[in-house]
C-alpha cells in the first residue's frame, strides 16, 4: 500500500452551537480514491473545506504530503506549497471559472505561479492537460460563456490538475451535469487517475456515481462517520441502518418508496 | 375511454433575439384518468416546456401550435374565470419549492389562499382543510406549521407543503416538474411515496418530469423520452427501461452508472444534448448516434406504433436485436 498522502485525525468543527463535524478520521493512500457520502447537513462539505484549508478545524489535525495543514501557513511559500499539493473542483461549473479568462489562460496562470517554465514549455503543458480531460485547442481558447457545463467542468478539472496535486477534492463535481455528460466526466476522472498519481477525495450524495469512482467509502450523518470500508462492502452489504436506508432509497424498477410521517414540531426553530 | 389529457402536434416557439425559435416540435402524448406518465430527458429537451404549455404557464411571446385537451376541453381557448377553474383541476409542483412560495407570507396563508379566492370557503373551513391536506402528505400535527414562514422549513418539508397546496383544490391531474431533484435521497423517497400514494388513493393522473430514467421506471406506468424538443419513444415503463427501442433511450440508460456494479468505462454519448432549434435536417439524435446511417441525416423519423408504444427511429426494427443484446 502506498504511503498516505492525506491523513485526517480526529477532526472536529463547531459553528456556534452546531457540531458540524465530530471526530472524523480518514487516511487516503497515494493514488487512492475515497468517497465521503452523506446528505445535506452531514458535514461532508465542511470536512472537504477543512482539508483544503478554507475552514480551520476546532480540534484535530490534517496532514497532507507530510505537511501539517491544521493551522494558518507561516509564509507565502508555505501557503503556495499547500495550494499545490491539494486542489479542489466545485459543484457548479458556471460559477467556478472567471468569465473573462480563457481556459488556456487560466491554466497558464497556475503554471506560472507554481513552476519555473518558459512560455513554450507552458504552452506544451497546457495542451497536455487539455488532452488529459478531452478538450481541443478551440475550446481552450474560447470564452467560458461559449462552453457547455460539461466542458467547463473539464476545464475546472484541468486547472486543478495543473499544479500537479497529490490530492484532488471533488465536491459534488458531477452532480449538476446531464446524465450523458456526467458519464463523459466520470470517464475522464478514471483516465486521469490511471495516468497520474493523483488521489481523489470524492464528496457525493449519489451512491451509483460513488460506486464508479471510489475504492473506499465513508458514510457521514450529522457530522459523524456511521460506516466506513471498501466501496464494495459498504454498497453491497451495508451494516449501519442509515447506510441501508440510503441504499434502499436508490430508485430502480419495482421500487416502492416507503412513506414516513414527520412531525411538524421537528421543524420548530 | 377517452384520455384525461390529450396533447397532439404541440409545437412551441419562443422569441430568441428577433427570431422565434422552436423549443417543442410536434409533441403528442396522452394520460388516462389515474395513469402516471413519466417524461424523461436531459436539459433543453423540452420536458418542462411541455408541462408549462399544459398549465398555460408559457413565457410571454410564445407561439403555440397544436392541440391540448383536458377532459375534452381545448385548453388553449380558456380565458379569465375558466382558466382559474382549470388551475384548480390541473395542479403543478415545481423543482425548487423556495422559488414558488412568497417568503414573507406564512404557510397557512399560502395554503388557504387558493380556497379563499375561488371556493367561497370560510377562513375556518379553509384552515381545517389545509390541516387535512398536510396530514395527507404525512405531516403530523400540521396546525403547528401554519404560522411558520417558508425559511423556517427544510426543503423536504416545504415540498410537502407545496404538494398539500396543490391538492387542496382537489385536482384530477398533477404536473410534477422534477419535484424531488433538489432533495436528499431519503427525502426523495418519502416525497415519491407521498405522490405515489395520493395517486392511488385519489385516482390522480400524473405527468412526472424527471431526468432520471430509473426513477421514472419505478413510479410511472408509461415513460416518454424526449430529445431536442421531440418525443423519441413512449412505452410501458418496464419495457422501455428493460428493452429500449430508440438508440437514445438505450444510450441514456447505459450512461448512468449503476449502484450494483462498477464498469471499466461508462458507455458515453459523444457531444452534448441539443436544443430543438439547433437540430439540423433528419433525426435530431443522428450526430450522436452510433447506429446512424445516411438516411438518418436527411429523413426525420415520425413516431410509429410498436410493442405497446411508439418509437421515432428509422432503424428501430433493424436495431431491435442489437439494443436487446447490449441492454437486455
Amino acid at each position: 500500500m502506498d504511503e498516505p498522502v492525506l491523513q485526517v485525525e480526529h477532526v472536529r468543527k463547531v459553528f456556534g452551537d452546531l457540531v458540524a463535524v465530530q471526530d472524523v478520521s480518514l487516511s487516503l493512500p497515494g493514488g487512492g480514491s475515497t468517497a465521503i457520502v452523506g446528505e445535506s447537513g452531514s458535514g461532508k462539505t465542511t470536512l472537504a473545506h477543512i482539508v483544503v484549508g478554507l475552514v480551520r478545524p476546532t480540534a484535530g489535525r490534517v496532514m497532507a504530503c507530510g505537511r501539517d495543514r491544521t493551522h494558518r501557513p507561516s509564509s507565502r511559500r508555505e501557503r503556495r506549497e499547500r495550494g499545490r499539493e491539494v486542489q479542489m473542483v466545485f459543484q457548479d461549473p458556471y460559477a467556478s471559472l472567471d468569465p473573462r479568462q480563457t481556459p488556456a489562460a487560466a491554466l497558464d496562470e497556475v503554471l506560472r505561479l507554481h513552476f519555473r517554465l518558459g512560455a513554450a514549455q507552458r504552452r506544451t503543458r497546457v495542451s497536455e492537460l487539455a488532452g488529459l480531460v478531452g478538450l481541443d485547442d478551440r475550446q481552450m481558447g474560447a470564452a467560458p460563456a461559449s462552453l457547455s457545463g460539461g466542458q467547463r467542468q473539464r476545464v475546472a478539472i484541468a486547472r486543478a490538475l495543473a499544479s500537479e496535486p497529490r490530492v484532488l477534492i471533488l465536491d459534488e463535481s458531477v452532480a449538476a451535469l446531464d446524465v450523458s455528460v456526467q458519464a463523459q466526466v466520470l470517464n475522464v476522472l478514471a483516465d486521469v487517475r490511471a495516468r497520474t498519481a493523483v488521489a481523489y477525495l470524492f464528496i457525493s450524495h449519489d451512491l451509483a456515481v460513488v460506486r464508479q469512482v471510489a475504492d473506499e467509502i465513508l458514510v457521514m450523518r450529522h457530522g459523524t462517520v456511521v460506516e466506513q470500508g471498501p466501496a464494495r462492502d459498504v454498497l453491497d452489504r451495508p451494516q449501519h441502518p442509515y447506510t441501508q436506508l440510503l441504499r434502499d432509497c436508490v430508485p430502480r424498477p419495482g421500487w416502492r418508496p416507503q412513506r414516513r410521517r414527520v412531525p411538524a414540531g421537528k421543524e420548530a426553530q | 375511454m377517452s384520455p384525461l389529457l390529450e396533447v397532439s402536434g404541440l409545437t412551441v416557439r419562443l422569441p430568441v433575439g428577433h427570431q422565434p425559435k422552436p423549443v417543442l416540435s410536434d409533441v403528442s402524448l396522452t394520460i388516462a384518468a389515474g395513469e402516471a406518465l413519466g417524461l424523461v430527458g436531459e436539459s433543453g429537451s423540452g420536458k418542462s416546456m411541455t408541462a408549462r404549455a399544459v398549465a398555460r404557464l408559457l413565457p410571454p411571446g410564445a407561439q403555440v401550435e397544436g392541440d391540448i385537451r383536458y377532459a375534452g376541453t381545448d385548453l388553449r381557448a380558456l380565458r379569465g374565470q375558466q382558466l382559474r377553474e382549470l388551475r384548480t383541476r390541473v395542479a403543478v409542483v415545481f423543482q425548487d419549492p423556495r422559488a414558488h412560495v412568497n417568503p414573507v407570507r406564512r404557510i397557512g396563508d399560502f395554503l388557504t389562499e387558493a380556497l379563499r379566492l375561488t371556493g367561497r370557503v370560510s377562513r375556518r373551513e379553509a384552515t381545517d382543510r389545509a390541516v387535512r391536506a398536510l396530514d395527507e402528505v404525512a405531516v403530523a400535527d400540521g396546525r403547528r406549521l401554519l404560522d411558520r414562514y417558508p425559511h423556517q422549513l427544510s426543503g423536504g418539508m416545504l415540498q410537502r407543503v407545496m404538494i398539500a397546496a396543490a391538492l387542496l383544490t382537489e385536482p384530477r391531474l398533477l404536473l410534477a416538474d422534477e419535484p424531488t431533484t433538489a432533495l436528499d435521497v431519503t427525502t426523495q423517497a418519502e416525497v415519491m411515496a407521498i405522490i405515489d400514494g395520493l395517486r392511488r388513493q385519489r385516482g390522480l393522473s400524473l405527468l412526472f418530469i424527471t431526468h432520471d430514467l430509473d426513477l421514472a421506471a419505478a413510479v410511472c406506468d408509461r415513460t416518454a423520452v424526449m430529445y431536442a424538443g421531440r418525443i423519441v419513444e413512449t412505452r410501458p415503463s418496464a419495457l422501455l427501461h428493460g428493452h429500449p427501442l430508440h438508440p437514445y433511450t438505450a444510450a441514456l440508460g447505459a450512461a448512468r452508472p449503476s449502484v450494483t456494479t462498477r464498469v471499466d468505462r461508462l458507455a458515453t454519448i459523444p457531444g452534448r444534448p441539443l436544443s430543438a432549434f439547433e437540430v439540423p435536417d433528419g433525426c435530431a439524435f443522428a450526430a450522436r448516434c452510433v447506429y446512424a446511417q445516411d438516411p438518418c441525416r436527411t429523413h426525420r423519423p415520425e413516431l410509429a406504433s410498436v410493442d405497446e408504444g411508439e418509437v421515432a427511429c428509422l432503424r428501430a426494427e433493424d436495431l431491435r436485436e442489437t439494443l436487446a443484446v447490449t441492454h437486455g
